[in-house]
């Protein structure tokens, strides 16, 4: 058929660069192995082992088992992890069982930044520069308690990825509002009454902002929904040093309503819909975003949480149109400071 | 052991926490059954075949293939691929041209030599085939795989049948077919050409048959009074496409009305078109909707300048002209005629108002119903005479050679077990594949390669295939469009997204399975798998 191509028919020129699965998904049988996610590996570290008491579904225990096993990976397997108080450090170690497969630390709720900037420091006192450190917290050690520990350390510029499993509450003691809590969200502290129900517009802390405005080296956003964006930027972060802060959005059932099986599925929506941009910064300024693949209008997000329940009626249509066109507008503000729809560049 | 300050306990693993006591539900992982392989006729394993040709191991897909039907390069061009139809990745982007690659393997299969694994010497019973075309010769095929003596009676010179001579050459060139015939023959069948059966119970007993499959086909036109004047040129589809087969194609001047609204009234249409016609027009009584011609021939026809004229039937033929009567449809959809008459030239008409059998070779035969010009067979294909089965274009049935085909793997199936005294289990269907139950997030988007296609100008003056062929990177392109509904194909999702790491990972080809021990249940493996190979099912109390 070489005489009807040459004629001008039809001709394919698609290379094949395609897997059934781009990618998208987290292995491949037809993808090289180096192409793969580490957590399609069968001797993956499974830094946070069976047996662990988070809710079923947790996006925290997966969350935190995706940045700890990259960053095994990243670094040879020499790390070090400290802890903050909160959901995190409570599932894992039940006294005196532990899940952690790497040498692990905890103090207190605030002081994990401070923790982790002695032990960098030890280490480098050592001469050991070739072990890592990673401190890691929940949003409410990160953005509300441990916010001074944490602005020092950036401040100093230490040697300690700083990562935060953002599950927008305080859940381990009872869902209460954090300083990332997004608004409209009802918790134990904002309950979903009065004439603006759940919690207030306008309040809060976008902590990525937050620690670009200090300066440091790395900063980024990722959600549990796609790994491979996930386990790039903690490859990326262990390849600076200094201070360096990973904010990954960990759906909660518990707190959040939600069927656990949805955990992943709200993650992507969230991205998806814009409300939670995932991009990258390099010396405070933004090198790279994650566009936007099939935007959903946040509705599609919210409806799938019990949190925002009061925002529907009970067959499911938005009943607070005010309120979820507000929610749209931070969306929409996302989408054009990060420039979400624009095709990217590779 | 001396143990520090305030410290009573060991260090313990939380690995002695056996969270699968907090499960209401398990996962399972399941097969469903992908509607590609639903849909398909001749009952092929089209996502099992896909699975291979995607990793770029053609020879085993096409082993693969073959396994359900001999003629992949023959049906590669004239399957009218019900699978694509309702291929799950339509409603993503488009269908996998999942005919394409199939072509692309029947073709590798020819140019590199493939054959058949050696079947086994015959030990069964010996079977007569009556009528080499697709359902004598798939039947045939499967016969002798499953390891009998298979004879085949073939009245004509050449074997094929219909995709010999109902086919056109530019749908389906012939050293394609002679190809994948010879390829069965060289499977240890008998073809005895020019043997026509004219008493089949005379024939089954001084012959020695247990068995007999009877796949004459179709090949008598169906006539229609037309009123015609003497001078009039009336042909029928049959005899002109057989015709194309002899040296000398027949004359048909330069407007031609076809009469008849399938894909013979097509097939006359373009062969019209190729011999010299401007204009072809077919001729139907009823509406394109009702017309029973699939879609990609209707398609190709209209591309190629052949124009239809619905809801009209022809009630007189003279010499340059023809008078046709405007039909409406009535409530049932049946078309009535309306009294209002038009004109149109036409050098002659080709009747393609369908085929019948010749059954003469079962007269005397009182235990085989032939109802409606058919043979009236149950589910297993077997006639009212014991022994006598029959299939393809003589039962009723879609008049496909994919279905022929298809009738002819079954066939074999029953025979065997007749054979044997055993009644043939039907495999069990899985659960469909529906598109609800696919996770499409994780699916690239891919638009699918349209195989090349013969300019216009080429194809409507030329016998040439029209359709072209993939090559290699465009077929290995396509194959990977398959999106594996219902089955696993190790994406290593489930592994992944396990909060818990109760996902084992058991190796290339060996899938994976849940550590109920740590399980909670959550079912996230089953909402994130893409291909919709996992469910969830209640714990028992």
């Amino acid at each position: 058929m070489s005489k009807a191509e040459t004629d001008g028919a039809i001709t394919t020129t698609q290379p094949v660069k395609f897997y059934q699965v781009g990618s998208f998904a987290v292995g491949n049988r037809l993808v090289d192995p180096s192409l793969r996610t580490v957590q399609a590996d069968a001797a993956r570290t499974n830094a946070i082992t069976s047996g662990h008491r988070a809710c079923q579904g947790c996006g925290e225990a997966l969350g935190a088992r995706y940045v700890l096993d990259a960053a095994m990976r990243a670094t040879g397997g020499k790390l070090v992890a400290v802890n903050a108080t909160g959901c995190l450090e409570v599932f894992t170690t039940p006294y005196p069982e532990t899940s952690w497969q790497l040498p692990w630390l905890h103090s207190l709720f605030g002081n994990a930044a401070s923790v982790a900037t002695g032990v960098a420091a030890a280490l480098e006192v050592q001469g050991r520069n070739d072990v890592r450190v990673i401190a890691q917290a929940g949003d409410g050690g990160t953005v509300d308690i441990g916010f001074g520990c944490l602005s020092g350390m950036f401040e100093r510029n230490d040697d300690v990825l700083f990562v935060c499993y953002d599950n927008e509450a305080y859940m381990n003691t009872g869902v209460q509002r954090s300083g990332a809590t997004p608004p409209a969200a009802r918790t134990a502290t904002t309950e979903a009454v009065g004439r603006e129900p759940g919690n207030p517009f306008d309040q809060g802390k976008n902590l990525p902002r937050l620690a670009m405005a200090h300066g440091i080296r790395y900063v980024a956003t990722a959600t549990v929904a796609d790994l491979h964006d996930l386990e790039a930027k903690v490859e990326r972060a262990m390849d600076f040093r200094g201070a360096r802060y990973l904010h990954l959005l960990v759906p909660c059932p518990l707190g959040w309503s939600s069927a656990p099986a949805d955990t992943i599925r709200i993650a992507r929506l969230a991205k998806e819909s814009g409300l939670f941009p995932v991009f990258e910064a390099v010396d405070g300024e933004v090198t790279a975003a994650s566009g936007i693949r099939r935007l959903v209008p946040v509705e599609e997000y919210l409806r799938l949480q019990g949190r925002f329940r009061h925002l529907f009626d009970s067959s499911g249509a938005v009943a607070r149109t005010d309120i979820v066109a507000r929610l749209q507008k931070l969306a929409d503000a996302n989408v054009e400071r990060f420039g979400l729809l624009q095709p990217e560049v590779t | 052991m001396e143990k520090p300050f305030a410290i009573t306990l060991d260090v313990g693993s939380s690995l002695a926490n056996k969270t699968g006591s907090w499960r209401v539900e398990r996962p399972v992982y399941i097969d469903r059954l992908p509607p590609c392989n639903d849909a398909c006729p001749a009952g092929e394993n089209v996502q099992g075949w896909l699975y291979y040709a995607e990793a770029g191991e053609y020879e085993q897909a096409w082993r693969q293939l073959v396994q359900d039907n001999p003629f992949p390069a023959v049906m590669g061009r004239v399957c009218y691929h019900p699978c694509e139809t309702v291929c799950n990745r339509a409603q993503l982007d488009e269908a996998v041209g999942i005919n394409a690659v199939e072509r692309f393997l029947g073709d590798q299969a020819i140019e590199h030599g493939w054959s058949f694994e050696a079947a086994p010497p015959s030990s069964g019973g010996r079977v007569l085939v009556v009528g080499a075309g697709p359902a004598g010769l798939s039947t045939a095929y499967h016969l002798r795989r499953l390891g009998h003596a298979v004879v085949i009676y073939e009245a004509g010179a050449t074997p094929g049948g219909m995709m010999r001579f109902g086919i056109p050459k530019y749908r389906l060139p012939r050293d394609v077919l002679d190809a994948e015939v010879e390829r069965i023959c060289a499977l240890g069948v008998e073809l005895h050409l020019n043997r026509k059966v004219t008493d089949l119970p005379v024939t089954m007993r001084d012959d020695g048959f247990d068995a007999v499959f009877l796949a004459v086909g179709a090949q008598l036109a169906k006539r229609a009074y037309l009123p015609a004047g003497d001078s009039a040129h009336i042909l029928d589809a049959v005899s002109l496409l057989h015709s194309m087969e002899g040296a000398s194609p027949p004359r048909l001047g330069r407007r031609v009305v076809v009469y008849g609204g399938g894909d013979t009234a097509m097939d006359a249409a373009r062969t019209a078109r190729r011999l010299g016609a401007t204009d072809a027009v077919v001729v139907y009584r009823r509406t394109r909707e009702r017309m029973p011609a699939h879609d990609v021939e209707v398609e190709e026809a209209t591309d190629e300048g052949v124009f239809m004229k619905w809801l009209s039937t022809i009630t007189e033929v003279d010499e340059g002209q023809i008078l046709l009567e405007q039909m409406v449809l009535d409530d049932k959809g049946f078309p009535q005629p309306t009294g209002r008459f038009e004109k149109l030239d036409a050098d002659c008409v080709v009747l393609a108002l369908g085929e019948e059998s010749d059954l003469s070779l079962l007269t005397g035969m009182d235990d085989v119903e032939i109802a409606d010009g058919v043979v009236q067979v149950g589910p297993d294909l077997m006639t009212g005479h014991p022994g006598l089965f029959a299939g393809g274009d003589v039962v009723p049935a879609e008049r496909t050679a994919t279905n022929a085909i298809g009738n002819g793997k079954r066939a074999a199936r029953t025979i065997d077990g007749w054979l044997r005294g055993e009644t043939p289990r039907e495999p069990a269907r899985h659960e469909l594949a529906s598109f609800e139950h696919l996770n499409t997030w994780y699916y690239a988007d891919a638009p699918k390669t349209e195989r090349p296609r013969l300019e216009l100008v080429r194809r409507t003056s030329t016998f040439d295939e029209v359709v072209g062929g993939l090559d290699e990177t465009n077929a290995l392109f396509e194959a990977r469009r398959c999106l594996s509904c219902g089955n696993c194909f190790e994406c290593d999702n489930c592994f992944g997204v396990c909060p818990d790491n109760a996902v084992v990972k058991l190796g290339p080809g060996k899938r994976y399975e849940f550590d109920y021990d740590y399980c909670k249940g959550c079912g996230i493996c089953m909402v994130e798998c893409p291909c919709g190979a996992i469910v969830m099912e209640p714990e028992r109390a």
